[in-house]
This record gives structure tokens, sequence and C-alpha cells, in this order.
């Protein structure tokens, strides 16, 4: 008796400890931003954006000052004030650190997801079509993509992301505000398409060579059954690596992108636009850089070993070795 | 030979064509706003804007816009409005700095990035594999700006070892200049080094099934020459393509964050510098720049390697 390819894969996954570690804490980084509102109303009793600059807290019986005269915000107050400024104040605004880093990740994170959604769609149907069609269709939707190669990806980024930031976009019924968060997610989604529509497009001009295709053709399957019914599901567990490596390539261009007033615009804020607000801070109080950009990193390494663990169980024998194949698939190059 | 030549420089222009038209595209047409307002910068007087709209053509049809764009930024006419700068200057200008930064980064992580490879490839599953692959996860796991905001405050502020950003002209001071950019290359660097070293290490694991191997052990050649020149050296063939990629991006403005951090004014600061002005004609003469050099770069390497290599300009002729 036979077990699937998925069960032998997810056997495989259950042993590589590395990898269900990445996983538990990218989970508990997920699980830690959801909670956000909960700990903002029950603990913090304030919201992210609400200022607190001429405000008092009172620690252990003590009154003092959110924001000292010369702008320097407290310190990490932990439990002194019943959970109110549990890492401080983030700067001459006084804003609650804690309730900002949980909600700085709502947005990292969602930015993360949904990019890499939108990359990954992008990329199966037109590396399905590339592959499948070949002859024009696959010149025409190549040589696009090497257009969009050619840029380096945050210059590209900081292109687009300066473009809408004044106007906003409408393309036909799509209708985005200047500020919208949707704005980031689809640059970024649009800007990382060639460097997954590549290796796949690769795989499917390998697997359309295989004769359960030549049997489909056969059968008399059209062009769509083949494409969604024969190959995608062949596709999948390249697909799923890659896009839990998107996740944390998107990431970090958002937090570029952020850092540098292209990405996500205020009052909106992410741990790219917390870094970049706490770097002019980091010689009195260097946390506000050092706490937000740790949880990018936690949070990106997670992704990378987890999906270096997926790889490893849907592929034991790696010989598609997406990263071998050079300039394949180059994600770091995003954000230098 | 000639003939791939010619043919990948035809296919140069077409995609210097396209380039062309998606920046025409992203700054003039995509935007919902009045395009000569966005032009003219954020405190534009409405004199400046006219003037804009007269200078740009707003009002003629897109194609006569694309060309009358890109007449501006060829003959050296595109300005910046906010500052009155020049941009085809300013951005020369910078290259002295973008190129120091890049050039000494990518030795480094060319360096670090083959030594790590070659020696997690030769322990493969032993303790320095895994040191070497912890290491090199964590370094493409790093936003490169926030490592240089802790690289400075760590070592320039607290310890006073490095000057804290700046740039100083090799021809003005060599010392000063490698001084000054310790800093920036270790950070660039970092994130490629783990990135070269895992694509060394996984092209090496391949190779050394090939039959060609076998035959050099078989043999009786020493290990370690078999690792050399065999393994290695059939190893590093297809990281020279990715490098190509990689340096053509730094060098043409990609390397914005650690430039804008470590205040290096080069080319891709100039690009970060404009975002809080929202001043357009530098971001637009940057990502042309940028996009025109990695095309360049990537041609004179895909001839130079045809060149080298027989098998890639007749593989590309039957394709």
């Amino acid at each position: 008796m036979g077990r699937s390819p998925w069960y032998l894969a997810y056997r495989r996954l259950r042993s590589n400890r590395l990898a269900l570690a990445a996983l538990a804490l990218f989970v508990a980084i997920v699980l830690f931003s959801l909670a956000a509102p909960l700990w903002a109303d029950l603990v913090a009793d304030t919201g992210p954006n609400r200022t607190h600059t001429t405000d008092t807290v009172t620690v252990d019986g003590e009154r003092r000052e959110v924001v000292a005269p010369d702008g320097t915000p407290i310190g990490p107050l932990w439990f002194g004030a019943g959970g109110r400024f549990f890492l401080g104040a983030d700067g001459n605004l006084g804003r609650d650190e804690m309730v900002r880093l949980m909600y700085g990740g709502r947005t990292s994170l969602f930015i993360g997801v949904a990019a890499a959604l939108i990359t990954t769609v992008l990329a199966i149907v037109l590396a399905l079509l590339a592959g499948w069609f070949r002859g024009w269709t696959d010149t025409v939707i190549s040589r696009s993509l090497d257009v969009i190669w050619a840029f380096p990806v945050l210059l590209l980024g900081i292109a687009l992301g300066t473009a809408l930031a004044v106007g906003g976009l409408e393309i036909g019924p799509l209708h985005l505000s200047s500020g919208s968060i949707w704005i980031p997610i689809l640059i970024i989604g649009f800007v990382l398409t060639p460097y997954m529509a590549r290796p796949l497009r690769g795989e499917v001009l390998a697997l359309r060579e295989q004769e359960f295709v030549e049997a489909a053709v056969a059968g008399g399957a059209g062009p769509l059954r083949i494409m969604f019914g024969e190959l995608l599901p062949n596709l999948w567990s390249t697909v799923i690596v890659l896009f839990t490596l998107n996740i944390a390539n998107v990431m970090l261009l958002e937090a570029g992108l952020s850092f540098l007033g292209a990405g996500v615009q205020p009052p909106g804020s992410s741990w790219g636009t917390m870094i970049s607000n706490g770097a002019e801070l980091i010689y009195t109080t260097p946390l506000l850089t050092i706490l937000p950009g740790s949880l990018i990193v936690l949070t990106v390494l997670s992704l990378n070993v987890f999906g270096d663990g997926l790889r490893e169980a849907l592929d034991p024998r790696s010989r598609v070795r997406l990263e071998a194949h050079a300039g394949s698939y180059v994600p770091e190059r995003g954000a230098a | 030979m000639a003939r791939f030549a010619t043919r990948r420089l035809l296919e140069m222009l077409a995609v210097l064509f396209a380039i062309s038209v998606i920046v025409f595209l992203i700054f003039n047409v995509i935007p919902n706003t009045n395009p000569a307002e966005r032009i003219a910068g954020k405190n534009a007087t409405p004199q400046l804007v006219a003037q804009v709209e007269e200078t740009w053509g707003f009002d003629e049809p897109l194609p006569v816009q694309y060309l009358t764009t890109m007449e501006l930024i060829f003959s050296g006419e595109l300005i910046s409005y906010s500052t009155q700068l020049e941009v085809d200057e300013r951005i020369l200008e910078g290259i002295p700095a973008t190129f120091s930064l890049c050039i000494g980064a990518a030795a480094i992580w060319l360096f670090f990035g083959v030594l790590f490879g070659y020696l997690s490839a030769v322990r493969a599953g032993g303790a320095l594999d895994k040191a070497l692959t912890v290491f090199a996860l964590i370094g493409i796991s790093l936003p490169v700006f926030w490592l240089a905001a802790l690289l400075l405050y760590y070592l320039t502020f607290q310890v006073e070892l490095f000057p804290s950003g700046g740039y100083v002209p090799l021809t003005e001071d060599p010392l000063d200049w490698a001084y000054h950019l310790i800093l920036p290359w270790t950070t660039l660097a970092v994130l490629f080094v783990g990135f070269y070293s895992r694509v060394l290490r996984s092209n090496m694991l391949d190779t050394m099934n090939e039959d060609f191997v076998r035959t050099a052990r078989a043999k009786g050649l020493p290990e370690r020459q078999v690792r050399v020149r065999h393994v290695l050296r059939n190893s590093l063939i297809p990281m020279v393509t990715l490098f190509g990629l990689d340096f053509a991006a730094v060098l043409g403005g990609g390397a914005i964050l650690t430039e804008y951090i470590f205040n290096l004014n080069g080319v891709g600061q100039y690009a970060a510098d404009a975002i809080a002005e929202l001043d357009f004609p530098p971001i637009m003469g940057v990502t042309l720049f940028g996009a025109f050099f990695v095309v360049l770069f990537n041609t004179l390497i895909d001839i130079a390697y045809a060149w080298l290599d027989p098998r890639i300009r007749l593989g590309e002729a039957s394709r």
C-alpha cells in the first residue's frame, strides 16, 4: 500500500525539528500581532496612533511624564503601570511602543501575505501560459518579465511608491486612495513576479514533455484543462516553497520601502516605518530601532528556515534546487 | 560570434526602449494627478507648474510626450525643480561613491561567499556546515538598513571606532577613503555572503555527483585537487551570471539603503533623498540610469561569456 507523496512530505517535515521550531516561531509572531486589539483595549488602554505627549503615568504610586520636557520618551515600564507603556513610549509623541509593535506587525504581515499571494497567482498564470503555449506567447511574457527584471527591485519599488503616494491609483474599476495599504501591496506583488515566474516557467517546460501530458492531449483535453488540471497540480510543491520564501522577501522589501518613505504612509505604520522613526532617536533610545528590527529578522528568519525545511520535505533529493539555478530566483537582490 | 553579438545588442536596444517606456508610464501616465504638478515638486508655484507643463508638453498626445520626456532626459536637461540642479550632473557626481562602495563590497562578498560555500560543501552535514548555514540564513534575513543603524550605534557611538558616515574621495586621501567605507562595505557584503555561500554549496553538492568528478577520483587525483580544480571551478560558472546581475544592480544605484544610512552621497542616495521631498525628476533619472546600467552590464557579460564558451552562442542560435 503506497502512501501519497503529500503524506510522505508531511512525515519528513515532522521529523525536521529545526523547521518545526521555525514554524512555531512564525505562528507565535502572527498570534502576537493578531492580539493587538486585545492588548490595546484590555491592558494598555490606548490605540497605536494615540499620542500621550503631555500625559502622565503612575508607576508604583509615583507620577511620571510619558515624554520628558527634553523630548525623551519614557522607557519600558513592564507591568509597573499595569501594562501601560510595557515597552515605553515611541518618541516625543508618546505613543505606546508595545501597542504600536503589535499593530505594526499586523500591517507588515498582512502586506507580506497579500503581496506574496498576488505574486504567486500572477507567476502561476504567466508561467503556465508561457510554458504551455510557447512560441510568441512565451516570447512576449518572458521578454516582459526580463524588462521588469532589469530594474533594481528597490528602485522600481521607490519609483512606483512615490508616483502613487501622491494621487493614489485609478485603473478602471480599481480605485485606491494615496494612503492605502494596497498600494505597497500591489507594487511589491508586481515587482517580485518575475523572480517567481521564471523558475515556474522552467518547470512547466520540463513537465509538458512528460507522458501524462501527452496522454491528456490524446484524451482530447483543451489547453485550460491541461494547464490547470494537469500541470498546475504538479507545480504545487514548488509553489508552496516559493510562496513561503516570498513572504519573507516581501517583508524585507516592504521594510526597505517604508524606511525610505515610499511604502506604508503615515498615519499607518509597519515595522519598517517604526525603524525609520526609531533611527532618528537611536542615540538616545536605541530600543525603538532594535525592537521592530528584531521582529522583522525573527519573522523573515523563521520563514526562510521553514521554507528550506519545506523544500527538503517536498523534494528530498532536491534535484530541483531552486536556489541553485543561478539567476532563476534571486530575491535577495531586493533591498540593498 | 559577430552574429551573436549583433543579435544580443539588438535585443538590448529593444529592452532599453521598453524600460524607457515603463519609466515614462510610471511617472507621467499611471498616477492619478496632474503630471506637471508632480514633476514641479511639492511646493511649486502655479507659474512653475505652468512652465513645467509647457516644457514637458503635457497637452500633447502621449507618444509626443514620451519623446519630449526622453529628449529632456538624454540631452541632460532634466532638472530637479525643487533644488534647481541638473539630474544627470548629480548622478555623475554620485558615481565615484557608489562604485567605491560596490566594488569593495563585491570583493568582500565574493571572497567570503566562495570560502564559506566551499567549506560547507566539503563538510556537508558537519558542525562547520551547520554553523555556516545558520550564519548564512541570518545574513539573508537581516534588513540592511537596520544592520547599518545598529553598527553605527554600537561601533561609532558607543565605541568610537569608525566615522559615522560620509564619503571621502579616493583621490583625496586613500586611507580615509577606506576608513570611511569599512562599515558600508561590511554591511552590504553581509547581505550577499550568506546567499552566495548557499548557492555555491548546493552547486558544489550537485557537481560532486557528476561523472567527470568520479573519473578524476578514479584516476587517482588527490581529493583536494578534485575539489578545487574540478568541483569548485565548475560550480563557479553559474555564479558568474548571478554575480553579474547583483553587481550591476548595486552599481546602478541599487544599494540605496546602504548609501542612504551611511550618507555616502552616491547615486542611490540621490533617489532616496528625493523621496521625502517628492521630487520626481531625480527618482526618474536614477531609475532609468539603474535599469540601463543593469541591461548594458549584462549584455557585455553575455557577450564575453559567449566568446569564452562556444556552447552558449551555439545554444542560443538554435533556440
